[in-house]
């Protein structure tokens, strides 16, 4: 019985079977003027078959995964030991706040003109683009995290004989793991948003440059399994963060 | 030779402070807030940057790292690690010396046992009540066996009955494993159950030392008088047993009804906070309350303070500020005085010395 109740779907599901179903409607009824311009959910799902059946899909998802992979990967690992170093020494922090404050700000896809001079059309461009978008947010929570930790933790652990070593790897990171997975969280997301953007303007492959070419051709129903497929993918990296973020802080919050 | 020393140390509202204790005392150090109380803890503790020099047993500590001083530190607030679970907080300090493994298990199973919290070993911070939280950080804080042990008002969040219990524990504990400890409080009654001595802090100064009966009745200075009040003493001029277990002990004109242990009374005495003063007939059985009359009224900064003749003797009362004005207190005026029994302290010729009831 408990297992069952654990499979019912929600109610959740409900408006977004209605909008399916409206979505269906209006389409089929010609409801909306210029209705090749608007496929059915229908025509969607056939696509999305077509696609991935000719391995045109699948293809050019490898592509803005193994980007965002690459990217996020290096991104985050280096946001995160700066903003470790940034929010433990405060020198350190004194030294690169100012440098952070002014960068942090600047929007990822504003680097694209620069990045495009200095490394060419490549994959180096996304990646470098999707390094750029997470490396600061993360960096960023990181030593906001790490600062925020109350000090009294710090003052106990030094009482019981802790260096400053084993009190930043045992009680200050894992006290500042919310934060930091707030930013993993929220970037994990941004890194699709920023990588099919990139793609879109300066790479010939990918989802990104797969939109650009549906719209092109005038190919409605293909540009919305990409926006699907993206979706899903922001979503999914999204959750999986944050159920990491509730399994590793189940006893914190 | 006293086992931990101040020497004239200086640091925030402490100034030149001297203070020695004794090896396996438990001292209290009580005092107001913002006295200097946790500052001083601190400084034992090598948590603040000081002058002045702290030395345990004879030999200077300033320049070791709180690490290094193997002190056990309660702290108020306890901060259990939230992430960790009780085995793990209590095997923090002892992982951390890199013990091994088989040697961890078999302390921290002593500690859960001495502690009485074995059932808990496996739950988190988050989910025990703060009676346990208290065990727990005791537990943590005995693991490396200190020499010295600082609690910092590790009571003043539990409720009143908890607090009692645990510190009637604590006492237990200190007197079997013999730590020389120092416990940081504002209660006076804490103070008063569980010390070897009190050392009375008051805006940075150590104002008095001594056996809590010496500073309870004894006040060495206007500040410790004004903050634990000066005491009513009233000689006894008889003792009749009523049966039951109690007595009434002739004050003055006053029968005052208190437990009766089969030994005569020769004084008794009571803080000026421990008398209630009403306006009107307090309800209840007419069991130490008495009719009496205010003869004078001293208002200060903290307090006010009644002098009620009752009977033959003249009783010092007093109340907090909002009290005194939602009253009508006036010289002159009749009012009723209520005696808290339970702050009753009785002094006894065959024990020569003050005790509570």
């Amino acid at each position: 019985m408990n297992g069952l109740k654990r499979f019912k779907p929600g109610w959740g599901i409900l408006p977004v079977f209605i909008f399916l179903m409206m979505w269906e409607i209006v389409a089929r009824l010609n409801l909306i003027p210029g209705q090749s311009l608007f496929p059915s959910f229908f025509t969607v799902v056939m696509e999305f078959y077509y696609l991935t059946a000719n391995k045109v899909l699948g293809h050019n998802f490898l592509s803005s995964l193994i980007r965002v992979l690459i990217g996020f990967s290096a991104g985050s690992i280096a946001g995160l030991f700066v903003g470790i170093i940034m929010g433990w020494k405060d020198v350190i922090n004194k030294a690169l706040n100012p440098i952070v404050s002014l960068i942090f700000p600047i929007p990822a896809l504003g680097w694209l003109p620069l990045l495009m001079l200095w490394l060419g059309i490549g994959e180096a461009l996304p990646i470098a683009i999707i390094f750029i978008c997470s490396f600061f947010p993360i960096l960023y929570n990181t030593a906001t995290g790490i600062r925020t930790v109350d000090k009294n933790y710090i003052q106990v652990a030094r009482t019981l004989g802790a260096s400053d070593m084993n009190i930043l790897t045992s009680v200050v990171i894992p006290l500042a793991l919310p934060n930091i997975f707030t930013g993993l969280r929220l970037e994990s997301g941004m890194a699709w948003r920023v990588v099919i953007a990139a793609e879109m303007v300066a790479i010939p492959t990918g989802i990104g440059a797969l939109m650009m070419k549906a719209e092109s051709l005038m190919r409605m129903d293909i540009i919305i399994v990409c926006l699907v497929v993206l979706s899903v993918m922001c979503f999914s990296f999204e959750k999986m963060f944050a159920f990491i973020e509730a399994k590793l802080t189940v006893h914190l919050r | 030779m006293p086992f931990i020393r101040l020497k004239n140390i200086s640091k925030y509202v402490c100034h030149n402070v001297n203070l020695e204790v004794f090896d396996k005392e438990f001292l209290v150090l009580l005092g107001s807030n913002a006295a200097g109380k946790s500052t001083l803890l601190n400084i034992i503790a090598g948590l603040i940057t000081y002058e002045g020099s702290v030395l345990f047993d004879g030999i200077p500590v300033d320049q070791l790292l709180p690490s290094k001083r193997k002190i056990g530190y309660l702290f108020q607030n306890l901060y259990l690690f939230p992430h960790l679970n009780v085995t793990s907080n209590i095997a923090y300090s002892l992982k951390i010396q890199k013990w091994p493994q088989h040697d961890v298990n078999a302390r921290v199973e002593e500690l859960l046992r001495m502690m009485k919290i074995k059932h808990l070993a496996s739950r988190y911070p988050m989910k025990l009540s703060g009676g346990e939280k208290q065990r727990v950080a005791l537990a943590r804080a005995l693991a490396l066996s200190p020499k010295i042990l600082l609690l910092d008002e590790p009571l003043s969040s539990l409720d009143v009955q908890t607090s009692k219990y645990l510190r009637m524990e604590l006492k237990q504990l200190h007197s079997r494993l013999g730590i020389t400890t120092i416990y940081v409080t504002h209660n006076l009654t804490e103070a008063e159950e569980i010390a070897d001595r009190i050392a009375v802090i008051e805006s940075g100064h150590i104002e008095q030392v001594g056996k809590p009966e010496d500073v309870f009745f004894y006040p060495e200075s206007k500040k410790v008088a004004d903050f634990i009040g000066t005491p009513n003493i009233l000689d006894c001029l008889y003792c009749n047993s009523l049966g039951k277990g109690v007595m009434e002990v002739g004050c003055g004109g006053l029968p005052i009804i208190i437990p009766d242990d089969g030994n005569k009374v020769k004084k008794i005495a009571l803080l000026p906070r421990d008398i209630y003063v009403s306006e009107s007939k307090p309800p209840g059985p007419d069991v130490n309350r008495f009719k009496g009359i205010i003869t004078d009224i001293d208002v200060d900064d903290s307090m006010v303070r009644l002098n009620v003749e009752a009977g033959e003797n003249h009783l010092l009362a007093e109340m907090p500020h909002h009290i005194y004005h939602d009253m009508d207190f006036v010289v002159g005026k009749d009012v009723f005085l209520i005696l808290k029994l339970r702050s009753i302290k009785v002094y006894r010729d065959e024990e020569r010395r003050w005790k509570n009831l």
